[in-house]
């Protein structure tokens, strides 16, 4: 099983169900259509930089559902995203107030999969606060959330943000906990979450550390992600771990459900993203987002030369 | 509202009628209802393609027609369920509430919401004030969004001064667009216009890029003689499209020089007079 293109009959196909695609260049959406991803998941999240102003955060929840999702296409890949007020924004009370009142106004857009990420970041109270709150607003809505789970104290804050979600009367099988590791992964599958793991270089998961946790937990309800941003990180995390996965001896299934078919499971059940959104897309999504150009569906986009020196 | 707006709605609502199951239909009706609450009217826009649906609305001749009698050149061939769902959500409100709620609606719409707002405002109330707004539309990044002010609309020939509307065909052909879904092309060139694009044409040459043919048609009428050589340039292409476009071009100069130039060759010649050859030719090979 070490050569992909035997290992395989029919194309592979990769959901990046996690990735901060508005940080990342063009040469990023070509290099990952390329690897097979066909869709991905783009969380509201922060800058690297507070925003200090509602209409920042308006604007950016507007690209979100407008100009990265028409990017995204032209590289032959469907854009998704969740909207919500990430937990490090969530302590600037007076930006928080307003951020909740524009939050519905977006929840609803096409293409939206959850609400999220949200969560704790240093566990303050007003990161607990917006935190309730926003989970009550995905009740009244019907949504899927998508929590992150904090760096430091990462396994109290995870049973924490489980507890709380608990509390909410929230049903497991519609939230992501994302950014799992080893000290997690046990406690977020046995409470009914789906586990997703973020491989990202030195902070989070490294994939070599993943294919020893699919080994020992199966791939159900397990999933992974990039989380690729404006940090040092890997757009093709998804890809590269699926190839290790392969040399590694997981099997196909297990490699296919940790790649593609667990996120679309999850986030399908918001009714905004389907296998036929790129399998077959509607006439209105092939002329609009596809711009009536069959060819860049699917990742099928020549490779540009990456060793020419010539710029036409 | 003015008497365009308010039949544009009735027309809306029979066709939706006539389409939408009894679910849609009576989810429809109760936003209807609940039109003045700000809070709930984004939230039914927002909601619109998941409650009808994003069929194409696939309206008959006889509803075309219809569309056409209620604003001149108004062409919802291509709109689907959803998109007429929301404009006659929209063409509801009332005429105090709906400038500011068009403008909140186009700031943060997603691109299926930007396209229905911005392909309907020649239905709005007051369109002659919506120059600027059609304008930031044709700003946009997204593609199919420029296309929802420039194409299949009446609106800009009808409102846009020269300046606007000239911006709006150079960047149609800056951005790979088409020039040919432009309604009013022919009626709104202008000299200024033919002058930016032989500017244009000469720096896609100086690149070594090619010159999309559709380009001639807006230069043809205003040709100069000291730009017969620009129009020879593109009669000697090796792209039939090209000298195709240039002889249509020739056609229409009131020039000399372009009469010899169309001359030079009687076939192509005949295929013009003829009307065989016309710029939906052109349009046609171009997008197929």
């Amino acid at each position: 099983m070490s050569d992909p293109s035997e290992a395989n009959d029919s194309p592979i196909r990769l959901i990046d169900p996690h990735v901060h695609m508005s940080a990342r260049t063009t040469d990023d959406y070509e290099r990952m259509a390329a690897s097979g991803v066909v869709a991905l998941i783009e969380p509201a999240f922060w800058l690297g930089q507070p925003r200090t102003t509602v209409g920042a955060y308006q604007d950016y929840l507007s690209s979100l559902v407008g100009f990265e999702r028409f990017r995204a296409a032209q590289f032959g890949i469907r854009h998704y995203c969740t909207i919500g007020l990430n937990s490090k924004e969530a302590n600037n009370e007076a930006l928080a107030e307003e951020v909740m009142e524009i939050l519905p106004l977006f929840l609803q857009k096409e293409g939206v999969v959850a609400l999220g990420e949200i969560g704790y970041d240093d566990q303050t109270e007003l990161e607990d606060r917006y935190l309730r709150k926003q989970i009550e607003l995905a009740k009244t809505f019907d949504m899927v959330i998508m929590i992150h789970t904090p760096h430091r104290d990462k396994k109290r804050g995870t049973s924490r943000t489980m507890d709380v979600l608990e509390e909410h009367g929230i049903d497991p099988r519609k939230v992501t906990i994302d950014h799992n590791n080893e000290e997690t992964v046990k406690e977020v599958l046995d409470r009914g979450y789906w586990a997703a793991f973020t491989l990202y270089p030195n902070t989070k998961m490294g994939n070599e550390r993943m294919v020893d946790i699919v080994r020992e937990y199966g791939s159900e309800r397990i999933f992974i992600d990039s989380a690729a941003d404006w940090g040092v990180s890997d757009p093709l995390a998804v890809s590269k771990t699926f190839r290790l996965m392969q040399e590694r001896g997981i099997t196909k299934e297990g490699i296919e459900q940790v790649c593609y078919h667990n996120a679309l499971a999850c986030y399908g059940q918001s009714g905004q993203i389907k296998e036929t959104d790129w399998t077959n897309p509607l006439p209105v999504d092939q002329r609009n987002l596809f711009h009536g150009n069959s060819v860049l569906r699917g990742g099928q986009e020549p490779r540009v030369d990456d060793d020419s020196l010539v710029i036409e | 509202m003015g008497t365009t707006t308010e039949t544009a709605r009735s027309l809306l609502e029979r066709w939706l009628d006539s389409r939408l199951g009894s679910e849609p239909s009576a989810w429809l009706a109760e936003q209807r209802l609940q039109l003045d609450e700000d809070r709930q009217f984004y939230l039914a826009f927002a909601l619109t393609p998941r409650k009808v649906g994003k069929e194409d609305l696939s309206l008959s001749p006889g509803e075309l027609a219809e569309a056409g009698a209620c604003c001149a050149g108004w062409d919802p061939s291509a709109w689907t369920l959803d998109q007429a769902a929301r404009i006659a959500l929209l063409l509801a409100s009332s005429e105090a509430m709906f400038p500011r709620r068009l403008e909140k609606l186009c700031a943060i719409g997603d691109i299926g919401e930007q396209i229905s707002l911005y392909q309907s405002l020649p239905l709005y109330p007051k369109p002659d004030l919506l120059t600027d707004r059609a304008a930031e539309g044709l700003r946009s990044n997204i593609v199919p969004v420029f296309e929802a002010v420039a194409h299949h609309n009446p609106f800009p020939c009808h409102y846009f001064d020269d300046a606007a509307w000239n911006q709006m065909v150079l960047k149609a052909l800056f951005i790979g667009s088409q020039l040919h879904p432009i309604q009013g092309l022919d009626d709104r060139t202008n000299e200024a216009l033919a002058t930016t694009l032989i500017d244009y044409a000469h720096e896609r040459w100086a690149a070594k890029r090619s010159v999309n043919p559709e380009l001639w048609r807006c230069v043809g009428p205003h040709l100069k003689s000291s730009w017969v050589d620009d129009l020879r340039r593109a009669w000697d292409t090796r792209e039939p499209m090209s000298r195709e476009a240039a002889a249509l071009a020739a056609h229409s100069a009131n020039v000399p020089e372009a009469a010899a130039l169309l001359n030079a060759d009687p076939v192509l010649a005949e295929r013009v007079r003829s009307g065989e050859l016309d710029w939906a030719f052109i349009h046609r090979n171009l997008t197929s």
